[in-house]
């Protein structure tokens, strides 16, 4: 018992803007108009006008009109006369609050019209209806932000634990001695692995290799091709030296001998006649 | 012989939780998790009855109302949680030397309001209700996870529906949406405020 209202006090306390000045001013979004220390000229605290539906429930409080009986006209002058104030602050209207004038000048002139005399007498609506009942709601949701607002003073002032080490954020501590010989194994592990890819990546281009069949065959002046080809160490490799010595006889560097049939093949340097 | 002597042992080590100690388990568990846990998260976890989890629970929140501690437990979002008491804020503060965390603007929580009790809602019908734009308030909600995109309208232009998030219950510690006062109460509310 004691803590609901403990808990009551706290929540009180922070939804007055004067006590608490990071606090949304919720409840005193209000213009005040005062007269200046000479009296002359008059002070404008604009308050935070969220809207047109703000500045006319404003305007409506402040006379304590009936809102189920709103004074167009008179409403209306004050709403005009609040923009201009506005305009003459250079503040910048927005839209809205045009359109909203717009509305409640043609709402004004609607007032204004005869009512319809062969219109059935059930079926005439207040053309107030629709402006009162969005003012009613818009009210409603005011009041609702107020409640949500204070409902978050009171949770911002509940703490939970601080974060242990399982928590998202620092997931990696929770690790052993043991983890961390295994992830050291593995590191090694990789280590050894990645000198092996070296040497199957260590691979011969077909340049490297056509530069290689041009020196054996200039240096030994003939050359077994199967000598050739024995050098090779991967399958890759000796896909590249068979393309090599075709590339090399395309180009009428060294000419191809097979003495007898299934016998061995030689190549010799074409010397450039 | 020695087989089923061993089938009864492991049984019973499943199984043989006893009361005290089922609420202490329960309580160290709401303590370690990081966000409300459920009741049914709980006893999948220790593999026992849902409702000998559910009443654990409900002698654990007895002591903690008795005990005039520093603690609360308290139910949020669909789960449980252990909390500190709010009365304390300041000296915690002190402690963690945290200000109050920055709060949302009032064109934020009239927006936030609006699509708690209308949920869900586009656009256009938050513009209807708040008489204003909202874009950079809808932003500041989708930002702080509070709300969240629930699919779109079948209307014209097919806009976007908002709703709140888990986060908002957290945020604002609620039980669960139903907890919110009913909208038609701020009426007289509204209406006496002034």
């Amino acid at each position: 018992m004691e803590d609901t209202s403990q808990a009551l006090e706290t929540e009180k306390t922070a939804s007055q803007p004067a006590e608490a000045p990071q606090a949304i001013n919720v409840a005193g979004a209000q213009p005040q108009i005062a007269p200046d220390h000479d009296g002359d000229q008059l002070k404008i605290t604009l308050g935070e006008f969220e809207g047109p539906l703000d500045l006319l429930l404003y305007l409506i409080r402040q006379d304590q009109i009936n809102i189920y009986d709103i004074p167009v006209a008179r409403i209306t002058d004050e709403y005009l006369r609040y923009l201009t104030l506005m305009k003459e602050l250079d503040l910048a209207v927005a839209g809205d609050f045009l359109v909203m004038a717009a509305q409640l000048i043609d709402l004004k002139s609607r007032m204004l019209l005869p009512r319809d005399p062969l219109a059935e007498t059930e079926e005439v609506l207040d053309p107030r209806t629709d402006l009162v009942n969005r003012l009613l709601e818009h009210e409603k949701f005011k009041a609702a932000a107020q409640m949500l607002w204070s409902r978050a003073t009171v949770e911002h002032a509940v703490f939970k634990r601080a974060e242990i080490e399982t928590d998202k954020n620092n997931p990696e501590v929770a690790v052993g001695l043991f983890d961390l010989l295994k992830v050291f194994q593995q590191i090694l592990a990789r280590h050894k692995e990645e000198i092996l890819m070296e040497i199957e990546r260590e691979e011969v281009t077909m340049a490297e290799m056509i530069e290689r069949l041009r020196n054996m065959v200039r240096s030994a002046g003939e050359l077994n091709l199967i000598t050739f080809f024995e050098q090779a160490r991967s399958r890759r490799e000796l896909v590249v030296a068979f393309l090599s010595v075709l590339e090399l006889v395309r180009l009428n560097e060294i000419s191809l001998r097979q003495r007898e049939t299934f016998g061995e093949i030689t190549a010799t340097g074409v010397s450039p006649a | 012989m020695e087989v089923p002597a061993e089938e009864e042992s492991a049984i019973e080590g499943r199984r043989e939780i006893s009361e005290p100690e089922l609420r202490a388990i329960v309580e160290s568990l709401i303590f370690v998790a990081e966000e409300p846990v459920s009741a049914k998260t709980i006893a999948e976890v220790i593999d026992v009855d849902r409702a000998a989890v559910e009443s654990a629970i409900q002698d654990l929140e007895k002591d903690y109302q008795a005990r005039p501690g520093g603690l609360q437990l308290r139910e949020i979002a669909g789960g449980w949680q252990i909390a500190t008491r709010p009365e304390h804020h300041e000296h915690i503060r002190a402690y963690l030397k945290s200000k109050p965390s920055a709060k949302l603007s009032l064109a934020s929580l009239e927006t936030l309001a609006v699509i708690a009790y209308r949920q869900p809602v586009t656009v256009p019908e938050i513009l209807e209700i708040r008489g204003v734009q909202s874009p950079s308030a809808i932003k500041t909600l989708l930002d702080k996870r509070l709300i969240v995109a629930k699919g779109r309208k079948e209307t014209v232009g097919r806009p976007m529906m908002y709703g709140t998030s888990k986060e908002f219950l957290i945020q604002f510690g609620l039980k669960d949406l139903t907890e919110l006062p009913s909208i038609e109460d701020f009426q007289d509310l509204a209406g006496g405020a002034e």
